[in-house]
């Protein structure tokens, strides 16, 4: 290794580094609030180099991993999030039995998980990363120790994500076999794609795809996503809707954009139809739900169905980092409406309840008992909805343009369909929150200050990026036009 | 002076009427009054000091990425519907000054947005800015209608925005489209309505693109088949909510068709005029109709909106002048009479707290001032000579003529309904005996009456001398039904 190679990992070494130290602090130092602090700054420090780190060219790391403006974007949504919910779940853990000083270490691998996946050039760092990622998770999921939601639900991600996780494996193999490599940059070149239509390449990545759709869950792949979702503790949730997502997400783009897999029609089309039953499913779904965090759960399957376009639109458009951006600026839109929407959950959940402030009932009234923390939830449902002024609209019209540019029609009017599904299930939601009423209902707890900080700031940058979007368009834009792609 | 610092204003000053809450529950509605005087002289100061066609313009760019410019403009047509906003919401205010008694400072704040979001509407020259403007001031009129409106307001406040969202969908859908074939054609990407004015499209993708806009017009408007949000929303809401809906927001599905649908795509418009025509004319008798079969006070002005807009449809679809001048006029005239009727429904239900015409019944004897009132509306919506409406049904009718004898025999048909159901609401509820139900009644007070008086000296004028208007409007109109027989 070189000393620029070390340079470019700096990011990774720091969360890295930070991990031991972590686990070094907590067998002889067991206190919350510093694992807390030791969580924000190792992600501080993280972020950081990140961003030092921009101007660079980008830097192939031993064919492994790719350090480049795409996976500093990606780096820094994933940071992002992991500091909003050390935030808040240091209110959410007060009062809850367990261990929560470890929560915040397996937050920390977790991240590195995610940010391994972002700048995965070579299917080992993938699985690697994938794995990092997952079973931290599966511990995260299942975290509080009392009631039995999030050990159900732990139990259900650790046996569905474990088999995903080997279908992908299996799938890299045959493609290992079709092809003998496992470097995208090699997979991309023509030699190696010649044998697209060999029975394992293709093979391969329908395996691939399938585990892939898992992850993502989308919709025929949906089914564990409610139950995880609800089961999982509010500030979990948000992160696994957000960087689980994400990280998976990074790994598809970046293959698609290198290697010419969209080309393979099956691939395409099960893409296609993936997005299209995931628009209008997770939006059908999410019709009836009287629990928030489902609701929420359907609501993600829809948008990540969304993101797909973007997805597609690499092989369709001219230019495929048009596409990119499009879906960088959706991901980012996506992460901060789903933060706050979990956020508020999480801010309002008491630990003396059994279950989360889950419950529709829990709302109702929100808005003249907790005006900021229903304003919050408001502008995130009108965000998830796409009403003009907030940075979901800004998304949404990013796949618009984007759809229309390539003529997806078929897309575009599913979208359109599915963001009009939608209304109706965010309306309920605020209009509950408005209606009076409820005080004898939920016990909410009160939310701590970091925690409202954090939702304050999301929610001002909900607004701020949907009023100007330039600076965020302007920063996507100049890290990927970089990237060699 | 600039256009865009009135918007702020008006928003600036929503946000002070919520906090003015704080210290009394009486000053938002002060505020309130004092926000929308500042903007109507700061309009009135526009008019007397420039002179047309334009009165004002702003202009920057916003998003330049995607071409995208904060882009107002006030012409004729424009200032006219502006300043029958700014006149309308303070109807509004008044009709509302001791109806609102619980959170009165959202309340003013939601009024004053709405009518910011419609300022916004009528001055937009940019395409996104006018969508965005279009669901600004949609999600207002919503919490109006769902905090402050009567026994159903769940109900009617869902299906209103259902209804407004997926057409606006729809007209999104139809935005992005248009300037993506533009694009195509020109090679350059823009929102802006000057440009896109003469855009290359082609004949069958331009005819769905209309369709778009049309759909989300007409659903405003509202028109047969897409008008059934209509009766409940207006029913529901607040005297306040109901002035606005009727008085200012259904013009602004009728700007929209002047503005953009003829202009953009005057051959796809031309080729759809028989249905479009049509419509028109099944709304005057239909809305007619079923203003006739109603008990509801409010109900039956509801339906009879539908029947006046059906004109406005009938006229610009008309495709010459002289209808369309009608139109015009018929836009403004509507907005005054259906306004004052709303505040006297909502006036009757503070006082009777019934809407039922079964309960009412000989009113005349207990309320005078009112009497007079209603009947001087009655008669101005049933199309007396010398009255607004007269004016701008008999244009309508007179341009239609020119083109289609059978729809406008029809459409004729509906000034005729039009004396039925409005002398049978007089009838019903301030004629024949006394309810003995009914105990004493205050009689319009001199807010009341200043607010009546105002707009029935405006109707006055609109009849006798409309020439001003139509002066105002020409030059906007002045490019419709060249070269078409």
């Amino acid at each position: 290794m070189t000393r620029q190679d070390f340079l470019v990992l700096a990011p990774y070494l720091a969360i890295a580094g930070g991990v031991v130290l972590m686990l070094l602090l907590v067998s002889f130092w067991r206190s919350v609030r510093v694992m807390v602090t030791m969580t924000v700054l190792v992600m501080l420090v993280t972020l950081g180099l990140v961003v030092a780190n921009i101007d660079n060219p980008p830097h192939l790391v031993s064919g492994f991993l790719l350090i480049d403006g795409y996976a500093a974007l990606f780096n820094i949504m994933f940071v992002i999030a992991a500091i909003v919910t050390a935030l808040l779940a240091y209110g959410y853990m007060r009062g809850r039995s367990g261990e929560p000083e470890e929560f915040y270490l397996l937050l920390v691998v977790a991240t590195l998980g995610a940010m391994t996946m972002a700048a995965a050039h070579h299917f080992a760092a993938v699985l690697l990363g994938l794995e990092i990622l997952s079973i931290s998770l599966y511990v995260l999921i299942g975290y509080s120790e009392e009631g039995h939601p999030p050990l159900e639900a732990a139990l259900k991600y650790l046996v569905l994500s474990g088999v995903a996780s080997t279908t992908m494996l299996f799938g890299m193999a045959l493609i290992y076999n079709a092809t003998g490599t496992l470097v995208f940059s090699e997979l991309g070149q023509s030699e190696f794609s010649l044998p697209r239509d060999e029975l394992y390449y293709v093979a391969g990545h329908g395996l691939l795809f399938a585990g892939i759709a898992f992850k993502l869950s989308l919709v025929p792949f949906h089914m564990w996503t409610p139950d995880v979702y609800q089961g999982a503790p509010a500030p979990v949730t948000g992160y696994l809707a957000t960087v689980s997502k994400g990280a998976v997400f990074a790994f598809v783009l970046r293959y698609a954009l290198i290697t010419d897999v969209l080309e393979i029609p099956v691939v395409s089309t099960v893409l296609l139809m993936f997005a299209v039953l995931s628009m209008l499913g997770g939006n059908l779904l999410a019709l009836m739900q009287n629990n928030v965090k489902r609701l929420l759960a359907y609501s993600s399957i829809a948008h990540i169905g969304y993101l797909l376009i973007g997805l597609l639109a690499v092989a369709v458009l001219a230019d495929g980092l048009i596409a990119v951006e499009a879906s960088l600026i959706y991901l980012a839109g996506y992460f901060l409406m789903t933060l706050a929407a979990f956020g508020v959950v999480s801010v309002l959940s008491s630990a003396s309840e059994e279950v989360d402030a889950e419950h529709i009932d829990a709302f109702v009234g929100l808005f003249w008992r907790k005006p900021l923390c229903a304003v919050i939830m408001t502008t995130a449902l009108l965000s998830l909805t796409g009403i003009p002024l907030t940075v979901g609209f800004v998304a949404k019209f990013y796949m618009l343009a984007t759809g229309a540019e390539g003529g997806m029609w078929l897309l575009l009017w599913t979208l359109v369909i599915g963001s009009a599904i939608a209304v109706y299930y965010y309306m309920r939601v605020i209009f509950t929150m408005v209606r009076p009423g409820g005080d004898a209902g939920y016990a909410h707890s009160s939310p701590r200050v970091e925690g409202m900080a954090v939702l304050v700031v999301i929610g001002i940058s909900l607004i701020g990026f949907g009023v100007y979007p330039s600076p965020l368009i302007d920063f996507v834009r100049s890290l990927i036009g970089i990237t060699g792609g | 002076m600039n256009l865009l610092a009135l918007i702020v204003l008006m928003l600036a000053g929503g946000g002070i009427a919520w906090i003015s809450e704080r210290f009394n529950p009486k000053a938002p509605r002060w505020v309130a009054l004092l926000v929308l005087l500042a903007a109507g002289l700061w309009v009135i100061g526009l008019w007397v000091s420039g002179d047309g066609p334009i009165y004002a313009e702003t202009k920057f760019p916003w998003i330049a990425r995607f071409g995208i410019s904060v882009y107002l403009s006030l012409d004729g047509l424009s200032l006219m519907l502006v300043v029958l906003t700014l006149f309308l919401g303070l109807v509004a205010i008044a009709s509302s000054w001791t109806e609102i008694r619980e959170r009165t400072g959202f309340f003013q704040f939601n009024l004053i947005w709405t009518l910011a979001g419609v300022v916004g509407v009528f001055t937009a020259l940019d395409l996104f800015l006018f969508f965005l403007f279009w669901e600004v001031m949609l999600i207002p009129m919503y919490f109006l209608i769902a905090i402050w409106g009567h026994e159903n307001r769940g109900y009617a406040a869902m299906k209103f925005f259902l209804f407004t969202q997926v057409s606006g969908l729809l007209m999104l859908l139809a935005i992005v489209a248009l300037v993506y074939q533009n694009y195509a054609s020109s090679g350059v990407l823009t929102f802006d309505y000057q440009a896109l004015l003469g855009a290359e499209i082609d004949p069958d993708i331009a005819f769905w693109i209309m369709l778009g806009f049309f759909v989300a017009f007409v659903v405003k408007l509202p028109g047969v088949p897409f008008h059934t949000w209509l009766p409940d929303a207006h029913t529901q809401a607040p005297t306040a909510g109901s002035v606005i809906l009727a008085g200012i927001m259904l013009k602004t599905g009728a700007y929209g068709l002047i503005r953009f649908v003829v202009p953009l795509f005057p051959e796809a418009a031309l080729d759809f005029r028989w249905p479009a025509m049509t419509l028109g004319a099944v709304s005057v008798v239909y809305g007619g109709y079923m203003a006739f079969s109603q008990s509801d006070f409010k109900r039956l002005v509801a339906y009879s909106s539908v029947s006046h807009m059906g004109f406005v449809l009938l006229g610009i679809f008309a495709w010459n002048q002289l209808a369309l001048q009608g139109s015009v006029v018929q836009m403004l005239a509507h907005g005054f009479s259906s306004a004052a009727l709303f505040m006297l429904a909502g006036a009757l239900q503070e006082r009777l707290h019934t809407r039922e015409m079964s309960d009412m019944g000989g009113l005349w004897v207990r309320a005078p001032r009112m009497g007079v009132i209603a009947l001087f509306f009655v008669v101005a919506s049933l199309g007396m000579p010398g009255l607004g409406t007269f004016v701008g049904e008999f244009l309508v009718l007179l341009g239609a003529f020119q083109v289609n004898v059978t729809v406008t025999v029809v459409a004729a048909i509906g000034i005729v309904i039009a004396a039925v159901y409005s002398l049978s609401l007089m009838q019903r509820s301030f004629q024949g005996p006394p309810n003995a139900d009914v105990a004493a009644m205050a009689d319009f007070g001199v807010r009341e009456m200043t607010m009546m008086l105002l707009m029935a000296i405006a109707l006055v004028w609109l009849g006798i001398f409309p020439q001003g208007v139509l002066d105002m409007a020409a030059p906007t109109l002045a490019g419709f039904g060249v070269g078409i027989p």
